[in-house]
């Protein structure tokens, strides 16, 4: 390799002679801090800290957007914010009702997994965080979302919409995240069909609207609108939460498997708002009732975002 | 040439920036597959006509600026740009000599040397992605050139 020979070093003075050198130097330091950030994660609060250089950046970026909302929220008639206004207090209303329900079905749930000795629920508390109209790589399914280190996320947190499981946060800023969605093509959730408890894993497609089950053989008993929930394996997202709707299931005779999709329950990608959950394991048979304490990471080890064939 | 001395640093921080601000501006997501690479865009120019405003460093720099914007692995970026810039470097006195079309056909080529970059990247690091559509923000890039060379002369001369 010719390192030092330039084809203008007549006329043009040294200071580029030693060009392939540095090239090869500045590409030897890249590969370094790939294979220390991808094998052991430890440039965390470098990275913690370039997002924080970012952000500003990234919020300059989605401003016009920002404003162009502003402006058409601000502008909005009188009529449309009546009937808004309106609607939302029905919701209101109705969630009210539901949720008066609820909890006393979940004080009697408690009792009885208590009754069984069964492992009481993970508690879990959330925060909302709008998601920021900035682009990522446009090949993979990720968003960058307001909170970060500040609000105490954590790496691979749940996070979900009003309909469903959103997706897990990977790279956590000090004051944004970013969140893969279920549809990423390297995500996959452990989920469980709601109607018979069969277990199995959704992967992402690279499709908003559809999510891909793989792994069901083919006298599996799904039918075509079974609600998936997630089955709380894996650690990363609670039990219980709506994943999708199987909205395909074809057995090819041929085939051990069955080729079944689901659409995502969630708003992958409409949604503007999200929620993060914070997971806090519960003592079973506690002294007294425990005050859900400050958010605590969830368990690093149980991260279920790689897939594995 | 000589008689410039060091060339003025401002135009490339100015470019560059505003090139990381639109590699991010949201767009629908048919734009967004074929958004040109902004950034080395800038790079290679600046690399080919003011070779001395920015080095190889400022490359690599501006490439781990864009794996954090972008959340990327940290060096993803960074290793693409700097052997890009390395070629764009390389060639530069050639490449001036060039007519537009055939200039356009070379960016054409170092961008496709970016992407094949990433796509081996990400095929080490367990990211494999092998959509056609990776290789749309090449095409759209070469297009771009001839914009990108009368928009940047025209700024950076009046520096």
């Amino acid at each position: 390799m010719s390192l030092l020979r330039e084809p203008g070093a007549r006329y043009a003075p040294p200071r580029v002679s030693a060009l392939g050198l540095r090239a090869l130097i500045l590409i030897a330091a890249s590969i370094g801090v790939m294979v220390v950030d991808h094998r052991q994660h430890e440039l965390t609060a470098i990275r913690t800290a370039l997002s924080a250089v970012a952000y500003p950046l990234q919020v300059l970026v989605q401003s016009p957007v920002a404003a162009w909302n502003w402006m058409s929220s601000s502008l909005a008639t009188r009529s449309a914010l009546m009937a808004e206004n309106e609607a939302l207090k029905t919701d209101n209303r109705d969630n009210d009702l539901r949720l008066l329900r609820l909890e006393a079905i979940e004080q009697e749930n408690r009792r009885l997994r208590d009754l069984l000795n069964a492992a009481p629920r993970d508690a879990e508390t959330s925060k909302v965080a709008s998601i920021l109209r900035v682009d990522l790589d446009p090949l993979r399914h990720r968003v960058l979302v307001d909170r970060g280190t500040s609000d105490g996320v954590t790496r691979a947190q749940a996070v979900i919409d009003s309909h469903g499981i959103f997706g897990q946060t990977s790279n956590v800023g000090l004051k944004a995240s970013e969140v893969i969605l279920l549809s990423d093509p390297t995500h996959a959730v452990p989920v469980q069909v709601e109607r018979n408890g069969l277990r199995t894993i959704a992967v992402g497609t690279g499709d908003a609207r559809r999510l891909a089950l793989p792994y069901l053989p083919r006298n599996a008993d799904v039918r075509v609108d079974d609600r998936l929930v997630t089955s709380g394996l894996g650690g990363v997202f609670p039990a219980g939460y709506p994943v999708g709707r199987i909205s395909e299931v074809k057995r090819d005779p041929s085939q051990p498997l069955a080729t079944v999709s689901a659409e995502p329950a969630a708003a992958l990608d409409r949604a503007r708002e999200v929620m993060l959950l914070w997971l806090h394991p519960r003592v079973p048979m506690p002294a007294s009732e425990p005050a859900p304490p400050a958010p605590t990471p969830a368990p690093d080890k149980a991260r279920d975002k790689p897939r594995s064939r | 040439m000589n008689t410039m001395g060091r060339a003025a640093r401002w135009p490339i921080y100015v470019c560059s920036l505003t090139a990381l601000l639109l590699s991010a501006v949201p767009l629908p997501h048919w734009l967004d597959l074929v958004r040109p690479d902004f950034l080395l865009l800038v790079l290679i120019w600046f690399a080919v006509m003011l070779p001395r405003s920015g080095g190889l460093l400022f490359a690599w720099l501006c490439g781990l600026a864009l794996d954090s914007f972008r959340g990327q692995i940290l060096g993803e970026n960074a290793l693409a740009f700097v052997a890009v810039a390395y070629l764009a470097h390389r060639f530069h006195l050639r490449m001036r000599m060039f007519p537009l079309t055939h200039q356009s056909l070379v960016v054409f080529l170092l961008l496709a040397v970016y992407q094949f970059l990433l796509f081996w990247i990400d095929g080490v690091t367990g990211h494999p992605l092998n959509d056609w559509t990776r290789s749309l923000p090449a095409i759209t890039g070469a297009l771009l050139w001839p914009a990108v060379t009368g928009l940047l002369g025209r700024f950076a001369s009046r520096a």
